[in-house]
């Protein structure tokens, strides 16, 4: 299915429950369920609850940044998603959050569905070399190198950057200095 | 730096702190907004013990779930939970926060823009994906997720990749009753969802230029439906006489400093674009969505499409869009009856849209109930002043207090199962507006045509003989 939008991945009423207490049973909870809140027996993931790979359509992800799009596909138990594209915001949510989004072609997203047909298949992704391999196939998928080394390494960005303090302190100075209305007018005129 | 330079050349590198080997770039914010939904992100400092390293560029607003009917009961515990928890961080870190009780809340998209806050040649960032919004501005802006909202709050920096830059240059005139909405909802019919996937999309030629600063917003919003990371108009004299005076904008010898500045933030004319669009602005009729995705949109004068003449991966998608919002392939999208509408966003909640909504709602009725939530509590009662309100209530529409309200239905304003709303706002997806609803994304001036009428319909006849 192209398209998924992150309010498919957890409709917005969800977004006020607390983390700790796990988004993974909001995960694409609409759809899963018909309007009396039974769940349709046919869909993939009521079928399967232990996946940790979703090959999925084209621009998945799209719209709200809700990072709990992200939270509810961990908390799931899903380690990587594997499609054509994905939603930009997405994407970046979901390695700050050790998701993988594997880029594969139109053609490989499509062979790997039908190798998957109804059934899940043991899989192996080789992070560093960049293949995702299942039934003995081994398929190629794109990922940004910055993402890449952030997924192997785990690095936190917050960390990372205050490495860079000073560096940071003197852009500020000139900036403020350079760049009209970089700092806001009521700020400066305050007491 | 040589040769010619995009608009978004010039804003990248000034906000450029280093650039990773990898091409990452760290970047400068100069203006974080946040709104209730920052919780993860304050939860996050909180676990490091870390202080918002700039409390005077982060400002706090209550929009995603302020409550539009204010006296109508109680709270609901958790809504109410959600705005308490942004007030304690607020207050815990010295965050300036427009709270429902403020003269000047909104929703974080018209007041940015409302109060001064936006600026040409500023990079802006918030926890929302309609933050493509302030772009009209000639700004840096993008959404983004909680845990790069904790990294702006503890660093005031982000971490990002240069987009490319793409252009869409709309020439020629708005038809009558034809407005930036349907701008955006032509291109991105045209192009698709991912039509402009990861770009930075700079809007320019003579139709976009004759847009006021409010609907070179509502263009520049709708970007993050095409795909687009941000999206972005030069900015010009229309943007400077809409910032002066403003609240939090320069003023005397700064005023002068930064206008001459901000003339200089413009695309060369032979910069490049890794992608350039033409849309010619006399070929585009009011257009409404049909399906749950906002590139299923036509004309309103046109068939709504067989999913057996699409291509491949597009008929199953249209099959299933028709299946939920309960439409027949090969009908006319006029005609088709509404439930209700709705009236609001940081798309199209601002005064300009309320006057165009109201130009034909004046001496109707409404066959069917709608809400009006104005973009912000300015909004409102400049509305009031010119009597715009009483022109909905008149008109048998309900008149709300300022908020997200039932764009994303996260304050308890929601459409029923199975109900189709008419609605001004951005995402036709799934479910958006409630379980089970069905929304057609259109003009607010569309929306009023929709009410009248009880059902989709061209405005452009609902309008004649009425100034606009």
């Amino acid at each position: 299915m192209d398209n998924l939008d992150t309010d498919q991945l957890i409709p917005a009423r969800f977004m006020s429950a607390p983390r700790a207490d796990g988004y993974g049973r909001f995960l694409m909870h609409d759809l899963r369920r018909d309007a009396q809140g039974a769940p349709h027996p046919d869909f993939p993931l009521n079928r399967h609850e232990d996946v940790c790979v979703l090959v999925v359509g084209r621009n998945f992800g799209s719209g709200s940044s809700r990072e709990a799009a992200v939270y509810a596909l961990v908390d799931a138990g899903i380690r990587a998603v594997v499609g054509p594209s994905f939603g930009d915001i997405f994407a970046a949510n979901a390695v700050n959050n050790g998701l993988l989004p594997g880029r594969v072609s139109e053609a490989e997203a499509q062979s790997l569905a039908e190798i998957l047909q109804d059934d899940p298949q043991p899989v192996d992704i080789d992070l560093s070399a960049g293949w995702i391999s299942l039934a003995g196939q081994r398929i190629p998928f794109q990922l940004d190198e910055s993402w890449r080394t952030k997924l192997i390494n785990g690095w936190d960005d917050i960390d990372l950057t205050l490495q860079h303090q000073s560096a940071i302190a003197s852009f500020r100075d000139a900036h403020v200095k350079s760049m009209p209305g970089a700092l806001p007018a009521k700020q400066i005129n305050a007491p | 730096m040589s040769g010619p330079r995009t608009l978004l050349d010039r804003l990248w590198s000034a906000h450029e702190i280093r650039q990773r080997e990898d091409g990452t770039s760290l970047l400068w914010v100069d203006r974080h907004l946040v709104h209730e939904g920052s919780h993860h992100a304050f939860a996050k400092l909180a676990a490091r013990g870390m202080a918002v390293a700039e409390p005077g560029l982060t400002f706090a607003v209550v929009d995603h779930y302020a409550p539009t009917r204010r006296g109508a009961g109680p709270t609901d515990p958790d809504i109410g939970r959600m705005i308490s928890t942004l007030r304690d961080n607020a207050a815990r870190h010295g965050v300036k926060l427009f709270d429902l009780d403020d003269p000047e809340q909104g929703i974080v998209h018209v007041i940015g823009p409302e109060q001064g806050l936006t600026l040409p040649g500023l990079l802006i960032n918030c926890g929302d994906s309609h933050t493509s919004t302030h772009g009209a501005f000639g700004a840096l802006a993008f959404g983004i997720g909680a845990t790069e909202v904790a990294h702006v709050l503890a660093s005031q920096t982000i971490w990002q990749r240069k987009p490319a830059a793409m252009r869409i240059t709309v020439d020629g005139v708005l038809g009558p009753g034809v407005s930036a909405k349907d701008i955006a909802l032509n291109w991105i019919a045209a192009l698709g969802t991912g039509g402009a996937q990861g770009a930075a999309i700079e809007y320019t030629g003579s139709a976009v230029r004759a847009l006021s600063m409010e609907g070179r917003m509502t263009l520049c919003n709708l970007s993050i439906e095409g795909g687009a990371r941000m999206g972005m108009v030069a900015p010009d004299q229309v943007t400077f006489d809409y910032i002066a005076g403003r609240s939090y904008a320069p003023r005397g010898a700064t005023w002068d400093h930064a206008q001459a500045y901000w003339s200089g933030l413009r695309s060369d004319t032979d910069a490049e674009f890794a992608k350039d669009v033409s849309l010619p602005a006399g070929d585009i009729a009011p257009t409404v969505t049909w399906g749950t995705s906002p590139d299923q949109a036509l004309p309103v004068t046109a068939t709504i499409p067989d999913p057996d003449t699409l291509q491949a991966g597009g008929s199953e998608a249209a099959q299933q869009a028709l299946d939920y919002m309960g439409l027949r392939a090969g009908a006319a999208i006029a005609g088709t009856p509404v439930d209700q509408v709705f009236i609001g966003s940081c798309t199209n909640g601002r005064i300009e849209d309320l006057r165009a909504a109201a130009a034909v709602l004046a001496g109707r009725r409404a066959k069917v109930p709608g809400l009006v939530s104005p973009g912000s509590a300015q909004v409102k009662a400049r509305a009031e002043e010119e009597g715009l309100d009483r022109i909905f209530a008149d008109a048998g529409l309900e008149w709300a207090a300022a908020g997200c309200s039932m764009c994303v239905g996260m304050n308890g304003d929601t459409v029923a199962t199975g109900k189709r709303c008419a609605s001004s706002t951005n995402r036709n997806f799934r479910g958006r507006q409630g379980p089970g609803a069905r929304t057609h994304l259109m003009s607010p001036a569309m929306v009023a045509a929709a009410a009248v009428t009880g059902a989709i319909t061209d405005v452009r006849p609902l309008l004649r003989g009425r100034a606009v």
